[in-house]
């Protein structure tokens, strides 16, 4: 919200503007900016011009006999259309300096000479307009410096009210809140009541009200003017008042409204009292109840919407607009003036809900002080009366007979102890007690501490916390000492149970992959793509349609990730995410959501990154897998873990592994699907894999084995088996038939080609043979690599290839 | 034969230094002091002498021995050590050369950030806690002293699904789901991703967040203070102003906005804080007794703190990342920035 300083001022003295606006920020109220209402200029004052004619030579320039004391004569020559004799107007004369470092100097115009210049509002920086000269008011006297008179040193400052406080977003709520924090004053708005004139007959001075609604609208001030002028303008230091807190000038009495509600804090509505049929009634809206309302659109309104109505229908929506048919025009001679009060939860998402954001609707869904009405009705009687005259009715306020929940402000309590726990400072009596009278009128001090009275304003005081509030506010939380809690010592935990997030994300990295963060919503199609099988929960509201979809595997947004760094001319990329996938079991809508936390990761490109003296290989398979299996190894029980062959629609067939921790399956690995790479303008071949955290990475204490003291004999053998042997199967033989010396088995070359039939190839396979107890004799070995041999030729018809 | 042997010992030292390799020496060394060596044969042949030139010529030819001994050694370490020079002369790398193999990954920096953030909570004593982000009303809202129509859920701009469940606003909600798994007292902070329906310059519709949280029966305001201060310092790394702004949030009372010193300008004005000399980083303050109330617990005894905090926002004043956009980008130059 804008307000001035000036009309700030006008309510209670103030610090100096930036000392202003840093003591309203700490006290809750934050100032987002303080902008000057003109820059710098001097020399400008007020003048009066006396004669214009046209310049000889120039038909679009006047020559101007100008006075700034009333005696003297200075001729200023004048482009602008709207000079004319009897003008006031702004005259920088010779000297003056105006914004952006013009210097006025005597000059000649087309050979006659001009002693100054009439300025428009856009030349000295008050605004836009430049079609003429400024035209100022007449009551404006000669040679007063222009900033003087037109109270050009003030300042506009953007503050920032919270949510919960209604009561400041008015001029005067600023004040009193001010008043509260500097001088422990707790102000009160004082408005002197406007008596009836005319003659007004009972049955019309009292335009009928009635209140239907009682608890959404309890009190309803309204006030009859009749006779007012009609196009009538407002006084320029109402517009200029209102342009500066940024609110358009419209009509005198729109103007008035506003002025009120910017002034005390109190929406104000205006209708033409020809246009409304019969009586007011306030009431909820009817079912499927139409209205247009001011900006001339058209709105259905739900039951819940209170509306201010005629005998014809709706002309307002309560709080929010009002409506087409009732308002008023340039032909308005007769006003019926509304100063209600609506219960905040009366209004509270209407607006909203409409795509209305409103000055009213903003204020009233926070709150507006209930004994408002009737003093915002008084004050525009006395302005409008003033601008465009016109028979004030008396003050109407009608009242609901249930009375609402204004009609008593409650007690809150303040605890002595409270306070100082919660704040973890004492504070002296006397400060609290000053404090509280400065937010209430209406104090009390009890064994324990103080009674308030909740201000009528202070929608916010509900509670005890909400008093200890105030204190720590006002005082200032600079004033709260910090200390740090005893809090008692509590040992933490460092869990092995589990691989932590943070080792997978170093094991990671150090393996080359970099982190990313992608989405957690994700394009719908290419989900359906990668993923044709699964359901995917859609957001009703997303910021657009490619991301809309909960992510059901962290590969869409890493294979998105991927491409995006291939078009940057990246041509290597490893990627990793940790990160929770959504899927959802059972029909949509409400079906059971499961929210997986995963690792995943991504590879494309040369194995290793472009160096000398390594060749340039593009990474297969079992790059990929190494890195896979080197984090599970990490829960120490690399024995668990299984790579079974199995299909997943976006991996390439007899590329796609599932993996296991005994028999739960706990992620994939695999090349993406040529077709779907193809489909998603991927272009180079890209591994995947993706781990499930919770059910991978489960481990369990590690367990000592011991270290034999015995050598190690190595047999390496040569196995030709059918292509279709998988390599655990074989393993699996081997250490059967190794009779439990088998240490390590490795595998130090897989072939095929000339020496081996076609259909078959050759593992080679070094055995690593150990004894806890003795050494292995040259016969001990011999004994293993018989029976592996033949083993493996009978369940697997393996034939021993020459070395 | 006193002549003799010095020609002998004279030849046998030219031969010991002309001999070009160890292959060659030792052939010099087995000709003189070997088993049938000249040296050996001169020793040999003191017993032809008579006893009184017997000890004389036997100290000569041991002195002669000694020192072609002597004269051996020398040659072989001059020879082993010619020999190791050639080998270090053409051992010569450029040192300059890159290394070979893989290159380290990296932490994306918000989650480096976020770790740090743990840690130094940690070391405090909170738990580290998480909850789910696919939320429903009453936790993200209800409980949290947001009922419907609630101005305060207007800030929000939340995510629904169709079903009414939603995306959580802010990571508050675990607040909550912490209260209610584990009685106070309790320190915990819940860092997590949360989603506004939001984009532009400065919004992404998916950030991060962290919670704190500490109930006790008399953590106070103070303590709040004193925490978060120990934090932003800790954090940044050097000694920090800091202020409290009253301000307004629905689950806290009261509430505060923490401003840090600008950790660009140290309060001179700069276009980072926009010439105001601080820095918003983060809100906080008293839990709100309805919200200990959802959580069952009971406000007269029980009493804490909670604030948080966004990590990107932390993010970009460490690192001095200007643009919040970049963070989701994923852009391999942005990452590898980020070691």
């Amino acid at each position: 919200m804008k307000v001035t300083y000036s009309w700030l001022k006008e309510y209670v003295p103030l610090a100096a503007p930036a000392e202003l606006a840093k003591q309203l920020t700490l006290a809750g109220l934050e100032v987002e900016s303080i902008t000057p209402v003109a820059p710098p200029f001097a020399g400008v004052v007020v003048g009066e011009v006396r004669e214009s004619g046209r310049h000889p030579d120039a038909e679009k320039l006047s020559v101007c006999q100008v006075t700034t004391d009333g005696s003297n004569r200075l001729q200023i020559i004048c482009g602008a259309s709207n000079v004319r004799a009897g003008l006031k107007v702004a005259v920088a004369v010779v000297g003056a300096h105006l914004p952006q470092g013009v210097t006025i100097k005597r000059a000649k115009l087309r050979g006659l000479e001009s002693n100054g210049m009439l300025c428009s509002a856009r030349e000295l920086g008050l605004g836009d307009e430049h079609d003429g000269i400024m035209e100022l008011a007449d009551s404006l006297p000669l040679n007063q410096d222009l900033r003087v008179a037109l109270e050009l040193d003030d300042a506009m400052l953007e503050v920032n009210a919270t949510p919960n406080r209604g009561d400041c977003m008015s001029v005067f709520g600023i004040a009193r809140d001010y008043a509260a924090a500097q001088e422990r004053r707790y102000l009160t708005a004082r408005v002197d009541p406007v008596a009836a004139r005319g003659v007004w007959e009972p049955g019309t001075a009292a335009f009928p009200v009635t209140l239907d609604a009682p608890a959404a609208c309890p009190i309803f001030a309204s006030r009859v003017i009749r006779g007012v002028k009609a196009g009538a303008a407002s006084p320029a230091w109402l517009r200029e008042r209102l342009r500066r807190v940024g609110i358009h000038s419209i009509s005198p009495i729109v103007d008035v409204t506003n002025y009120v509600m910017m002034d005390l804090g109190q929406p104000m509505h205006a209708y033409d009292l020809a246009k409304v049929e019969q009586g007011i009634r306030v009431r909820m809206a009817e079912p499927q109840e139409r209205i247009t309302l001011l900006d001339d659109k058209e709105y259905e309104l739900n039951p819940d919407v209170l509306v201010i109505a005629d005998a014809r229908g709706a002309i307002g929506a309560a709080g929010v607009m009002g409506g087409r048919r009732t308002a008023i025009s340039d032909a308005t001679r007769d006003v019926i003036l509304e100063a209600a009060h609506f219960a905040p939860d009366a209004i509270a998402g209407r607006a909203r809900r409409l795509g209305l954001f409103t000055d009213a609707a903003q204020r009233f869904e926070r709150g507006v002080d209930p004994t408002l009405p009737a003093l915002a009705i008084e004050r525009a009687t006395a302005l409008l009366v003033e601008i465009v005259g016109g028979e004030p009715a008396p003050v109407q306020v009608t009242r609901a007979a249930a009375g609402g929940a204004t009609g008593v402000a409650e007690w809150v309590r303040l605890r002595r102890s409270r306070l100082s726990r919660l704040l973890g400072v004492s504070v002296p009596d006397d400060e609290v007690h000053a404090v509280l009278c400065a937010v209430s009128d209406r104090v009390e001090t009890t064994s324990d501490g103080w009674r308030v009275q909740r201000p009528p304003h202070r929608f916010d005081i509900r509670i005890e916390e909400d008093l200890v509030e105030e204190v720590a506010r006002l005082r200032g939380f600079d004033r709260i000492a910090e200390s740090h809690a005893n809090a008692p010592q509590v040992a933490g935990e460092s869990t092995e149970s589990r691989v932590t997030n943070d080792r997978l994300l170093t094991a990671m990295a150090d393996r080359g992959y970099r982190e990313v963060i992608t989405y957690s919503f994700v394009d719908p199609t290419l989900q359906q793509q990668l993923f044709p099988e699964c359901q995917s929960l859609r957001l009703a509201n997303p910021i657009s349609l490619d991301l809309s979809a909960m992510r059901v595997s962290l590969w869409i947004g890493l294979v998105q990730a991927c491409r995006e760094n291939l078009r940057r001319q990246q041509t290597r990329v490893r990627l990793f995410e940790i990160g929770k996938k959504f899927r959802v079991n059972g029909p949509l809508p409400g079906g059971d959501l499961q929210e997986i936390e995963t690792l995943a990761g991504i590879a494309t490109g040369a194995r290793c990154p472009e160096q000398w003296g390594v060749a340039r290989e593009a990474l297969d398979f079992y790059d990929v897998k190494a890195d896979v299996q080197s984090v599970l190894a990490l829960t120490g029980d690399a024995s668990s873990v299984r790579f079974d062959a199995e299909t997943l629609s976006c991996l390439r067939p007899g590329r796609a592994a599932r993996i296991y921790r005994g028999a739960t399956p706990v992620g994939w690995l695999g090349e993406l699907h040529p077709q779907v790479a193809k489909a998603i303008n991927l272009s180079n071949s890209a591994f995947l894999f993706e781990l499930e955290i919770n059910s991978a990475f489960d481990s369990k204490p590690l367990q000592f084995n011991k270290i034999s003291k015995f050598p190690s004999v190595r047999r390496d053998l040569a196995i030709v088996v059918d292509e279709s042997v998988p390599l655990a199967v074989l393993r699996e033989n081997v250490t059967v038939s190794a009779s439990g010396l088998l240490s390590e088995l490795r595998v130090f070359d897989v072939y095929r080609g000339p020496g081996v039939e076609s259909g078959r190839k050759s593992i080679a396979l070094g055995l690593i043979l150990q004894d806890s107890s003795r050494t292995l004799a040259d016969v001990d070995a011999d004994a293993v690599v018989t029976a592996v041999v033949a083993r493996l030729r009978d369940v697997l018809s393996a034939t021993i290839r020459d070395q | 034969m006193a002549d003799s042997l010095t020609a002998l010992v004279e030849q046998a030292l030219a031969d010991v230094n002309s001999s070009a390799s160890l292959a060659a020496l030792d052939e010099v060394r087995v000709r003189l002091l070997g088993k049938k060596g000249l040296l050996t044969e001169q020793l040999k042949g003191l017993g032809r002498l008579n006893a009184a030139e017997r000890p004389a010529a036997g100290q000569r030819i041991n002195d002669a021995k000694t020192s072609l001994q002597a004269a051996l050694e020398m040659h072989r370490i001059r020879l082993e050590q010619a020999a190791l020079e050639k080998d270090l002369s053409i051992g010569v790398l450029d040192v300059t050369l890159p290394g070979r193999g893989q290159e380290s990954g990296s932490v994306h920096p918000v989650t480096r950030t976020r770790l740090r953030i743990e840690r130094i909570f940690a070391q405090a004593g909170f738990q580290v806690v998480s909850g789910p982000e696919v939320e429903d009303d009453f936790h993200n809202f209800e409980a949290l002293n947001i009922p419907k129509n609630h101005p305060a859920r207007a800030m929000h701009d939340t995510f629904y699904f169709p079903d009414g469940r939603l995306l959580r606003t802010h990571t508050s909600p675990v607040q909550i789901r912490a209260m209610r798994a584990q009685r106070p007292p309790l320190s915990v902070i819940a860092p997590g991703r949360v989603y506004r329906c939001d984009s532009d310059m400065t919004h992404t519709p998916m950030f991060h967040q962290i919670e704190g949280l500490a109930v006790g029966e008399s953590i106070s305001f103070a303590n709040l203070k004193a925490m978060l201060h120990t934090f932003v310092e800790r954090f940044f790394e050097q000694p920090l102003g800091m202020r409290l702004r009253p301000s307004y949030f629905p689950f806290t009372e009261p509430s505060a906005e923490v401003d840090i010193e600008c950790v660009f300008c140290h309060g001179t004005g700069c276009r980072v804080c926009k010439q105001t000399g601080w820095l918003e980083i983060l809100g906080c303050g008293m839990i709100h007794p309805n919200v200990l109330g959802a959580a069952g617990i009971d406000s007269e005894q029980w009493q804490g703190y909670a604030f948080g905090m966004g990590i990107e926002r932390l993010a970009m004043l460490r690192y001095g990342v200007d643009d919040l956009r970049l963070f989701f980008d994923n852009d391999l130059q942005f990452l590898k920035q980020f070691p």
